[in-house]
């Protein structure tokens, strides 16, 4: 994780794309079940790095290097507004030249999953999400979202039982 | 398996075009697509920025590494402006399409905006738009920023030509292409070598003894037109200088 900072902060733009390749996968799936819908989610992940590479581009070396990126990323992608669409009609759009499909592979059934986590309330979910799939710690869920260690910890804990409940009305 | 590991495998591959759509919102990468020209299909450059080339097919790659030097992703412009790009290469000037000249000096820029006001149909030589660009002495650099100028059709530099009656020298394949483009705008090239042969600079309509460069649309219609070797001439017989095409210089 420090090596990529201190790649970072030696050559941004050389290196930009490694960060996107490096936790470009969590931050999508994340925020994939946290919204639950695919292009949303594809919309936020793009616009969170770009936003990334915009702040890196002004700080100095020694702030990037002390930097922890994961959790820093995630507070941007958590702070988006609706309005980051806005900003989409200024940039160009990657023009898809295969005929790969547009749905990717979801392991589990993943259409389960988002029904499941589409009952508990945004604070749960969010909490579940960041502490379960992407595995983030309580401290840094608290960091991102701004909410108490304590209540952070309470949300993990009532989304899970909740989810539980939920499974087993379902059989 | 317990619902905490089961979540754990909530997650899949990166979707396709994430990595390009970031390359290309941030500007590490230009996104390209064809358009028609009046020269065929060009290839346009554009980023967050704007446009920021225009080429011809032909060797476009390996021209665009060496003055650009990015990563090329084929893409759409950008909604807010994409439907400018063909009006823009159709009418030889940017109009409301925003242009990325980042590539080159703030002398060279300079050039290029005021390359981009000449009408369709109308030509200006270098001299003139050094006049224009108040370094009136400095027609050789402004030749060099013409000749570098990295989007053109769009900034029409085929619209700047040598006083001496020569078309001269074109980027976009070569000087064939620059009297086909000025035939196609209606700017009659073999009339501008033949006037610049016979050493003639500006043109004077005696109806209302104002004079204009040979292409000024003012003059276009004109049942009599009386030549004149230098602006100086013009002005000894009588005649003012036209206030649309500023024949100084």
């Amino acid at each position: 994780m420090n090596d990529l900072a201190n790649a970072l902060a030696t050559d941004l733009d050389k290196t930009f794309p490694t960060v996107v390749e490096t936790m470009g996968r969590q931050l999508f799936w994340g925020l994939r079940r946290i919204c639950g819908d695919h292009q949303e989610a594809e919309d936020l992940t793009q616009e969170t790095f770009i936003r990334a590479y915009r702040a890196l581009d002004g700080y100095e070396p020694e702030r990037i290097r002390a930097m922890d990126l994961r959790p820093w990323l995630w507070t941007i992608a958590m702070n988006l507004g609706r309005n980051h669409l806005r900003d989409q009609s200024r940039r160009p759009t990657y023009v898809e030249m295969t005929d790969a499909g547009t749905e990717d592979p979801e392991l589990m059934d993943g259409a389960a999953w988002d029904r499941r986590l589409s009952v508990l309330n945004d604070h749960q979910r969010k909490a579940v999400v960041l502490r379960h799939v992407v595995g983030l710690g309580i401290v840094e869920i608290s960091d991102i979202t701004g909410r108490p260690e304590g209540t952070v910890k309470a949300d993990v804990h009532r989304g899970l039982a909740r989810l539980r409940e939920t499974i087993e009305e379902e059989t | 398996m317990n619902i905490e590991d089961q979540l754990q495998q909530l997650t899949g591959d990166l979707p396709h075009g994430l990595t390009e759509g970031v390359a290309l919102g941030t500007g590490l990468a230009e996104g390209y697509d064809f358009y028609e020209s009046a020269l065929g299909q060009v290839i346009v450059t554009f980023n967050p920025e704007g446009v920021s080339s225009v080429d011809i097919a032909d060797g476009f790659e390996d021209r665009y590494l060496e003055r650009l030097g990015r990563v090329l992703i084929r893409a759409e412009a950008p909604t807010a402006w994409r439907r400018h790009i063909p009006e823009a290469i159709e009418r030889g000037t940017p109009g409301k399409l925003p242009v990325d000249l980042r590539s080159v000096t703030a002398f060279q820029e300079k050039v290029l905006h005021t390359t981009a006001t000449i009408p369709k149909g109308e030509v200006r030589p270098y001299g003139w738009v050094a006049y224009e660009v108040e370094s009136p002495r400095a027609v050789r650099a402004v030749g060099s920023a013409v000749a570098r100028n990295p989007i053109p059709l769009i900034i029409p530099c085929h619209r700047v030509v040598r006083s001496d009656g020569h078309i001269g020298n074109y980027s976009l394949g070569g000087p064939h292409n620059k009297i086909d483009l000025l035939e196609h705008e209606g700017a009659m090239p073999r009339l501008l070598e033949d006037l610049a042969a016979r050493h003639i600079r500006v043109r004077g309509n005696p109806a209302d003894r104002i004079y204009c460069l040979p292409t000024c649309s003012r003059i276009r219609g004109a049942s009599e037109l009386i030549d004149f070797r230098s602006t100086a001439a013009a002005e000894q017989a009588g005649y003012v200088a036209c206030e649309f095409c500023r024949p100084h210089g």
